[in-house]
């Protein structure tokens, strides 16, 4: 069942959380196997951001993802860089929002920035609406899984909030359908 | 009961100094081992312990010696230019007989080079990178899990020989977050303490002189220079030089087979990789896709001293492969100890070996 997931944006996003949370939840909830891995670079602020996480029910030897068939896009840049490459068989949810350009391979709209700003009132949890929107069209972990993990990972204080945006996240990705 | 939790190898190596009772690091934060830094930071003042971040990596190497005269397990972590910096104190603690763990998680050099990319390009620096005939230890972990065991034997190998031990880990290993499972003990071998009467540097059949540690009662003067059994420096002596080096070079090298720690996989392989660190994740692939290639796997956990018993291990190779992250430093040695032809197959840039690319280098030989 190996999935490779490829998450990608801008610095700032929280592109490198995400997949934190994202493997955090298969190993420590859903009992398989991750790997997390990232490009560390100057980006902390701007620039494209990217990080993976391979998720297993067996151990996983190759730690580096070679053909990631789930895609988290959300800067233009960073599809440019990180998603246009993407397979037939993939499935991409991207930020449309802020990503311009469209796959080859399957997709989903999720306006999770614009989202985040309008419902939420802070643009910041944009990251845990796109969690909760690939964990509910993709199933790669759980979603009581998900939950525990973005509650382990998120400051104190934030934990309504974010698990609000991840439940928003679910919501966006039910209605939409994947293109 | 075991703890599964998901986490960076970085933060791994702490919490595994932290098991291991490590109770002072003093260095300087550098790219890509700073997290080891950050962990230890943050952990170490509940723990009663001391952080302390020094001027410089000369200096961060020279508090962690002088926090281990007095008994207490100490270590530091740093990288690239860092690591460079304190060749000379390394040497200080290797005369001094000063227990110590150094961790490096090694980037592409040389100079500041590529600061987050990964390289294992200081493996033969970490073996001769001071100056004079010495002898170490080195381990060398190919996972998250390995960051926390291989950091708690450094301890414990560093306080039975009194020597620096070093965890020459690479930026993938080091960055990487996954599965680890964290025992409720660790194993510890304590240093032990000089009998009273004894001379200070005097050895007996393990040739490692008991330690005469700062605060327990005992006179003794610490020097780098050449040193009698008392302690005090004798320059210009050329059997106690002679006497001292040897000592220093055999109390490591005479338990090369002991202290061995190494897996195998297809031991009657003809072709066999011979890997440590990150590397040998993508020859652990490669075999678990072609299990009918029966390909040959030694995997180093323990690097320095090497331990050419291992190669026997393979009775029947025709090849060593040996796919590293610098132009073949361990290939060399290997080459030294065994008439089997040794293949290095070099990768420089930060990027991990494929397992297509090594399939590839395979294929030549099959």
């Amino acid at each position: 069942m190996r999935h490779e997931v490829r998450f990608s944006g801008f610095g700032g996003q929280g592109i490198i959380l995400s997949a934190v949370i994202l493997g955090r939840a298969a190993v420590m909830y859903d009992g398989n196997y991750a790997v997390q891995t990232q490009v560390y670079g100057p980006e902390a602020r701007g620039g494209a951001s990217m990080s993976a996480v391979i998720i297993d029910d067996q151990p996983i030897l190759y730690p580096k993802v070679t053909n990631p068939d789930i895609f988290v896009i959300m800067s233009q840049e960073g599809f440019e860089k990180y998603g246009v490459h993407a397979g037939e068989d993939a499935v991409m949810i991207l930020d449309s929002s802020l990503v311009q350009s469209r796959p080859r391979c399957r997709y989903i709209e999720i306006p999770a920035t614009r989202e985040a700003k309008q419902t939420l009132g802070r643009d910041i949890v944009a990251n845990i609406i796109m969690l909760g929107a690939l964990v509910r069209t993709t199933g790669v972990v759980g979603e009581e899984a998900i939950e525990k993990a973005i509650l382990d990972s998120v400051p104190k204080g934030t934990e309504s909030l974010n698990l609000k945006a991840m439940k928003l996240g679910f919501e966006l990705a039910k209605k939409e359908d994947i293109t | 009961m075991t703890r599964i939790d998901f986490m960076q190898g970085n933060t791994a190596c702490a919490e595994g100094a932290l098991a291991a009772g490590c109770r002072f690091f003093g260095g300087y934060p550098i790219t890509p081992s700073t997290e080891v830094a950050e962990h230890m930071a943050v952990k170490l003042p509940k723990l009663g312990g001391v952080f302390i971040q020094m001027e410089d990596e000369i200096a961060g190497i020279a508090s962690v010696i002088g926090a281990s005269w007095t008994g207490v397990r100490s270590m530091t972590a740093t990288s690239g230019p860092g690591f460079s910096l304190m060749m000379e104190n390394l040497g200080f603690a290797v005369m001094t007989e000063t227990p110590c763990v150094v961790v490096n998680i090694q980037r592409g050099g040389p100079s500041t080079g590529q600061p987050t990319m990964s390289a294992q390009g200081d493996m033969l620096q970490c073996r001769f990178g001071s100056h004079g005939d010495y002898s170490i230890i080195a381990l060398s972990p190919a996972s998250v899990q390995e960051m926390y065991e291989l950091t708690i034997r450094a301890f414990n190998l560093a306080d039975r020989f009194r020597v620096p031990v070093f965890l020459m880990a690479d930026e993938i290993i080091g960055h990487m977050r996954e599965r680890i499972e964290i025992p409720d003990s660790v194993p510890r071998e304590e240093r032990r303490l000089l009998d009273k009467g004894t001379l200070p540097f005097h050895a007996g059949s393990d040739l490692v002189p008991g330690f005469p540690q700062f605060g327990k009662g005992y006179g003794v003067h610490v020097t780098g220079l050449t040193h009698d059994e008392r302690g005090y420096p004798c320059t210009t002596s050329p059997s106690v030089h002679e006497e001292l080096v040897k000592r220093l070079v055999a109390k490591v090298e005479s338990a090369r087979d002991e202290i061995a720690d190494y897996r195998v996989t297809n031991p009657a392989a003809e072709v066999v990789f011979i890997t440590y660190g990150s590397p040998a994740r993508t020859v652990e692939q490669l075999i678990h896709d072609h299990p009918e290639a029966k390909i040959g796997h030694l995997r180093l956990r323990l690097v320095w001293p090497f331990c050419e018993k291992a190669l026997g291990e393979f009775p029947d190779a025709r090849v060593f492969l040996v796919p590293e992250q610098n132009l073949g430093q361990m290939a060399r040695e290997i080459e030294r100890h065994t008439s089997v032809p040794v293949v290095p197959l070099p990768k420089l840039g930060g990027a991990l070996h494929t397992p297509g690319e090594l399939e590839k280098a395979m294929e030549i030989w099959r």
